[in-house]
């Protein structure tokens, strides 16, 4: 009896261990939007050649993932030693302090340094991850429907109305369901609201109601989703604050002017190939300004890993110069690293139309507000974006009108705050 | 035979032991306990935690880390002026899902019982090629509520194949899910055709169990079709029916998985159903609240359970009535 005790001890232990990360294992969780799942494989391949000693599992998942069970996982003390991650600042107590443990964190702090708020704790010095990719909101206009309708492109310092009427003069000319698409996303409603004046960000740090820049946009936005200046389609397709591109409909040539971001250029270098000519616009103005949104992804070692050392020594890799230099340049992304960007970037692609559009996001990074530069560091902005596109969206669809969606949306932020006990 | 002699003996042995202990009366209690164990842990202990949650608060996940708020989820989604009235609720979003699915329920639990027994009844007649159309019905029943979501996107949407064959044909497109009242005839028709294959086979069973004679006597005496259904189909069926209600009822009120492929609740909220808001207010948004998630579920639950209350007081009124004839 009490052999069969110790080998049933024997045997629960290993199932247990079995379970648990192997010594030199580092598991890291990434989506992707376009090629870069397979670049980084190559980049680790090179790395495990270098250091046999550490394994990397490389977890292609996809976005609805990273954006819904990643965050379970980490409240359960779980989940990747490396996780691709956005939504970074709302979930930054569960990111390991890198400080410690990385070879030289004054190289991080020089080069990453202007993003490392939008990952860590407020009032922190730790260092979390880097950003594998800055993104800026901007415009893309299909050329050749501009060309052929005989109407000119706006300009750089053309204004929101400006691009209405030009996209709405180009559908009609040339039979265009689309005149114009702006994602359904919170985050790029956000890049005109700002240029409309509005701000987010109240005095005490928290949620501040929305403002009348805000309200002129967004009672502009509906009234051109009611005449059909811009697309009903992506704005009603969905309730709640579930996220839709227009993507496919620029792609498919039914968009004359679509508000999007640098993130697209790979997508559409790749889809639209020489079917249309394409240019990126940067950010149409508002009365107070021209900006965009800036974000994008950011890579975070985890802390509940049991690798802290390996972890270390992987991001390290990943984030050294040359490493980010040929993945910005493979990728077609924008790189956050300020040494990469001081020099000249190489993009790898044939296609003219893609590098112009690239060198676009990079100047249109220039004229980016600081309330825009804030956001993507600030705890609130998601639940700002989130009772943005859900009361925007039914006051698009006729359920309400735009006052309602405007009382809606302070309501909704105050209960959202409310609710986490702030 | 020798395996099962075997296996009888080693069963036998230990089963005699428990029977010593229990007495017989206890034996029935043995044999129910594996699915007793397995209904505690996975329906009632869920349950117990799910209504622990919806008394607590703040957007924590786990039950240690949350506060305790008692009724206050429940309140909030009872803060209401007006209960017909969607926007004059405090959560509003929750009262629209709870109308929308009530509508959904009315219409689609009506045609579904509709459609699956006149297809039921006409399966049963002597067709051409009969086992090649009971599989044509019973084909999409097979299919993933996923893949159904979008099949029918795909026939729908703006350069869908409906408008694609309706362009064909020199008429006007539509843009079906972007129109409310289309956009919710949608949801009904989907679900109807991806389960309608299901409890059609139920009353086709049913059916087919009805003597034959019946119909022959009825014929002798000179009754008409439309009497014998009346008089003696439907009562026959009942016990078929009723099964098929309660099934259809509930699946209409738990709606989800297709309907979220195909519409995502829009446009605007007009297909937006009470499970849907649910998980997006448990899970989906970013700052979730699982508490007010777990409240509106166990509100839903207990809808499920009155209506399966009366089915059941219906059947066993059935049942008695049918014992006095």
């Amino acid at each position: 009896m009490k052999k069969t005790g110790k080998m049933l001890a024997a045997l629960a232990v290993g199932l247990l261990t079995s379970t648990a990360a192997m010594a030199g294992d580092v598991r890291i969780m990434w989506y992707s939007d376009g090629v870069e799942g397979e670049v980084l494989k190559d980049l680790l391949d090179r790395f495990m050649k270098e250091n046999p000693g550490i394994n990397v599992i490389l977890d292609n998942v996809s976005y609805s993932v990273v954006k819904e069970q990643l965050p379970v996982q980490l409240e359960a003390g779980n989940g990747p030693d490396i996780a691709r991650v956005t939504n970074l600042k709302a979930q930054s107590q569960h990111w390991l302090d890198l400080r410690p443990l990385v070879a030289d964190a004054a190289y991080w702090d020089e080069n990453f340094g202007g993003q490392a708020d939008w990952m860590r704790p407020d009032g922190s010095n730790q260092i979390s991850g880097f950003m594998t990719q800055i993104t800026i909101a901007g415009g893309f206009a299909n050329k050749t429907l501009f060309d052929q309708a005989g109407v000119a492109i706006p300009g750089k310092d053309a204004t929101w109305d400006d691009w209405a009427k030009a996209a709405k003069q180009v559908a009609e000319n040339q039979q265009v369901p689309f005149p114009m698409a702006l994602d359904r996303s919170g985050h790029r409603l956000s890049g005109p609201n700002l240029a409309y004046g509005g701000n987010y960000i109240g005095a005490d740090g928290k949620p501040a109601p929305l403002d009348d820049g805000s309200k002129n946009f967004l009672k502009t936005f509906v009234g051109w989703v009611a005449d059909g200046t811009m697309s009903k389609d992506v704005w009603v397709s969905a309730a709640g604050s579930t996220y839709r591109a227009a993507a496919d409909d620029f792609i498919n040539g039914q968009l004359v002017y679509y508000y999007s971001g640098s993130w697209q250029v790979p997508n559409f270098s790749t889809k639209i190939g020489t079917n249309f000519d394409w240019v990126a616009t940067g950010s149409p103005c508002g009365p107070s300004n021209c900006t965009g949104m800036t974000g994008g992804a950011g890579l975070v070692a985890v802390k509940y890993t049991e690798n802290p050392k390996e972890v270390a020594k992987v991001m390290d890799y990943l984030a050294s110069e040359p490493i980010v230099k040929e993945f910005s340049e493979r990728t077609l992304f924008l790189p956050a690293h300020k040494g990469v960007l001081a020099k000249e970037l190489d993009f790898r692609t044939d296609d003219p139309q893609a590098k112009a559009a690239l060198n676009g996001f990079v100047e249109a990074s220039k004229s980016l507000s600081d309330e825009a530069r804030k956001l993507p560091g600030w705890l609130w902005s998601d639940a700002v974006y989130g009772a943005l596109v859900t009361r925007v969206s039914q006051a698009a669809a006729g359920e309400m009108t735009v006052d309602e969606a405007f009382t809606r949306i302070d309501s909704d932020i105050a209960t959202k705050v409310k609710d986490s006990g702030n | 035979m020798v395996p099962v002699r075997l296996l009888m003996g080693a069963v036998d042995a230990p089963l005699r032991f428990v029977q010593r202990r229990l007495g017989i009366g206890g034996m029935a209690t043995f044999f129910l306990l594996p699915n007793m164990l397995i209904f505690g842990i996975f329906v009632l202990l869920p349950f117990f935690i799910n209504f622990a949650y919806s008394m607590t608060g703040g957007t924590a996940l786990f039950l240690p880390d949350r506060s305790f708020v008692g009724g206050d989820q429940y309140a909030r989604l009872f803060d209401c002026v007006n209960y017909t009235n969607p926007n004059s609720c405090a959560e509003d979003t929750f009262w629209t899902a709870v109308g929308n699915t009530a509508w959904f329920v009315v219409l689609q639990v009506t045609l579904m019982i509709l459609f699956s027994l006149v297809t039921a009844l006409i399966l049963n007649r002597d067709l051409m090629a009969r086992s090649f159309w009971r599989a044509v019905f019973f084909f999409p029943v097979l299919l993933s509520p996923v893949v159904v979501g979008l099949i029918w996107k795909w026939i729908l949407q703006r350069q869908g194949l409906l408008n694609f064959g309706l362009y064909s044909l020199g008429l006007e497109p539509h843009t079906w899910l972007n129109d409310r009242n289309w956009s919710f005839a949608a949801t009904v028709g989907v679900s109807i055709w991806a389960h309608m294959g299901f409890y059609t086979l139920i009353l086709l069973a049913g059916l087919q169990a009805i003597p034959k004679d019946l119909y022959e006597a009825a014929e002798m005496d000179g009754t008409r079709p439309a009497r014998a259904f009346w008089r003696i189909t439907l009562p026959l069926l009942m016990p078929n029916l009723l099964v098929v209600i309660v099934l259809v009822l509930i699946r209409a009120v738990q709606i989800f998985d297709e309907i979220y492929v195909l519409t995502g609740g829009g446009p605007g909220t007009s297909t937006l159903y009470i499970t849907q808001y649910i998980y997006e207010t448990g899970f989906a948004t970013q700052l979730r609240n699982p508490g007010l998630a777990a409240a509106a579920s166990i509100l839903m639950g207990a809808v499920l359970v009155v209506l399966t209350l009366v089915q059941l007081g219906l059947g066993r009124k059935g049942e008695k009535k049918g014992a006095r004839k």
